[in-house]
């Protein structure tokens, strides 16, 4: 399960939450996020732009 | 761009990690108290009620457009400028002062006493028509500036400010607003795709409906996709835009049953007027102003460039910094008493009070506007968003000329673009 940072505002996908109000279920892959998706709290950075966590 | 880097900075700067109490810096904020006066827009209907009272003329009613679109302009004249900004090592802690809020928050009560009131004066003050009028209007000019206080809330990762965001637009019926704003609006903006941002040669007037249907349409098929996402149709309380419109059917149907029908039309009014009011600073916002595409069919980042700002002290305190709007879509979540001025921005001649009114007239707006486009773009009008209704006249009127101006390559490189 890996995490992802938005670079604009530091918002996190993380793998293992998902994003269940933007329709990604806990476990949801980042890999599985549209190519068009933006970031949900800035809509600054699209999902290209996201840096993994280490 | 600087913008942008600059939101890493602040958190480099953070001297402490999140929800930790900050030590408060030695700079202080010189509009801290400022802020309240954002207060005055809310009880205008009050306001307006003691003036009728005081001089026993009706016409007081009309008291709130005359503040919004006569002393505020005039304000913005007399009081000029303020371009300081907060050094950025007290970003964090102005932005986690929560006093500010609390001005934001103070707002949401006194909006809707303030219709309560209204509801009241129509159904049972004795008014007249005219006067009924005049104070639809200044309700109105209260429900415009909560969109904007719902702007500022909606912006937040926290769904309790979340939640006031809709609880004030519910007014005007524009609930949909903080989802096109949002996840609509600061993807695309500064493109020729976004329904609110105003083109070079788009009167107020052509832009209005535009933006009105664009953004109803945006804001539902946002929902639409995200709800598929879930494997659901749109058609469930869960689109987040029918539950914000519902709030205002349920605020409505419960001011008609207490005050009678008589309200309705009045309601109406108020909510036209105020989303308009909304719309009209969505015009001036990114007027001409477009974001180029890159090579991989990707548009480049939103940078300072894109957004016309203004630092008149009168329309930032009335609209809590909106007015620093470079700053806002570089760090759309930054709250509003952290946004910074930056030099590089294009500036607008006087406030977003003043710029309203000279929206209202074309020909005006164009005289004053057009030539500021060309400018920024140093002649090179190719690289402005035209609407392609006024391309042809635009094109006619400021491209050779400008181009000569600014000593560039000409016109015939920037317009092929």
């Amino acid at each position: 399960m890996s995490r992802w940072r938005c670079p604009a505002c530091g918002y996190v996908y993380d793998e293992q939450q998902g994003h269940p109000h933007e329709g990604f279920p806990p476990g949801t892959p980042f890999g599985e996020v549209p190519e068009e998706w933006h970031c949900p709290d800035c809509g600054v950075r699209d999902k290209v732009d996201f840096e993994p966590v280490p | 761009m600087s913008a942008v880097t600059s939101t890493h900075d602040h958190h480099d700067f953070a001297p402490g990690p999140d929800g930790q109490a900050l030590e408060q810096p030695r700079w202080r904020d010189r509009k801290r108290y400022a802020w309240l006066l954002g207060l005055i827009v809310p009880l205008l209907p009050f306001i307006s009620w003691g003036l009728v009272e005081l001089t026993g003329l009706g016409v007081f009613w009309f008291y709130g457009p005359v503040l919004i679109f006569g002393v505020f302009p005039l304000l913005d004249l007399i009081a000029g400028l303020d371009a300081s900004n907060p050094p950025d090592s007290v970003i964090k802690w102005l932005e986690q002062d929560r006093y500010y809020r609390w001005c934001t928050y103070l707002f949401l009560p006194l909006q809707y006493a303030g219709l309560v009131f209204a509801c009241w004066m129509w159904s049972h003050g004795g008014l007249s028509v005219f006067e009924s009028l005049g104070l639809a209007l200044t309700v109105a000019m209260v429900a415009g500036v909560a969109i904007n206080t719902a702007h500022e809330l909606g912006h937040k990762r926290a769904s309790s400010e979340r939640w006031l965001s809709r609880v004030a637009l519910a007014q005007t019926g524009y609930g949909h607003f903080f989802i096109e704003h949002n996840r609509g609006h600061h993807v695309r903006v500064a493109t020729p795709e976004d329904p609110a941002s105003a083109r070079m040669g788009e009167s107020f007037y052509a832009f209005w409906p535009r933006t009105v249907s664009g953004s109803l349409r945006s804001a539902w098929e946002l929902e639409r996709v995200r709800l598929e996402r879930m494997g659901r149709g749109p058609w469930t309380i869960r689109n987040d835009a029918l539950s914000a419109w519902a709030m205002t059917v349920a605020l409505y149907a419960v001011l008609a049953l207490v005050f009678g029908p008589i309200v309705l039309p009045y309601l109406l009014i108020q909510a036209v007027v105020g989303f308009s009011l909304l719309e009209v600073v969505n015009y001036l916002e990114h007027y001409g102003l477009r974001r180029s595409l890159r090579e991989d069919g990707r548009y480049e980042r939103t940078a300072p460039e894109h957004s016309w700002n203004s630092n008149n002290v009168a329309s930032n305190v009335l609209l809590y910094h909106l007015q620093r709007h470079s700053d806002h879509h570089a760090n759309p979540l930054r709250r509003y008493q952290a946004l910074r001025h930056f030099d590089e921005a294009p500036q607008l001649p006087t406030g977003y009070a003043g710029m309203i009114l000279l929206a209202m007239f074309p020909p005006v707006w164009r005289r004053v506007m057009d030539r500021r486009v060309v400018e920024h773009y140093q002649g090179e009008l190719g690289l402005a968003n035209i609407s392609p209704r006024a391309r042809a006249r635009v094109l006619a009127r400021y491209g050779t000329p400008a181009t000569q101006a600014a000593g560039a390559d000409g016109l015939a490189g920037g317009g092929a673009r």
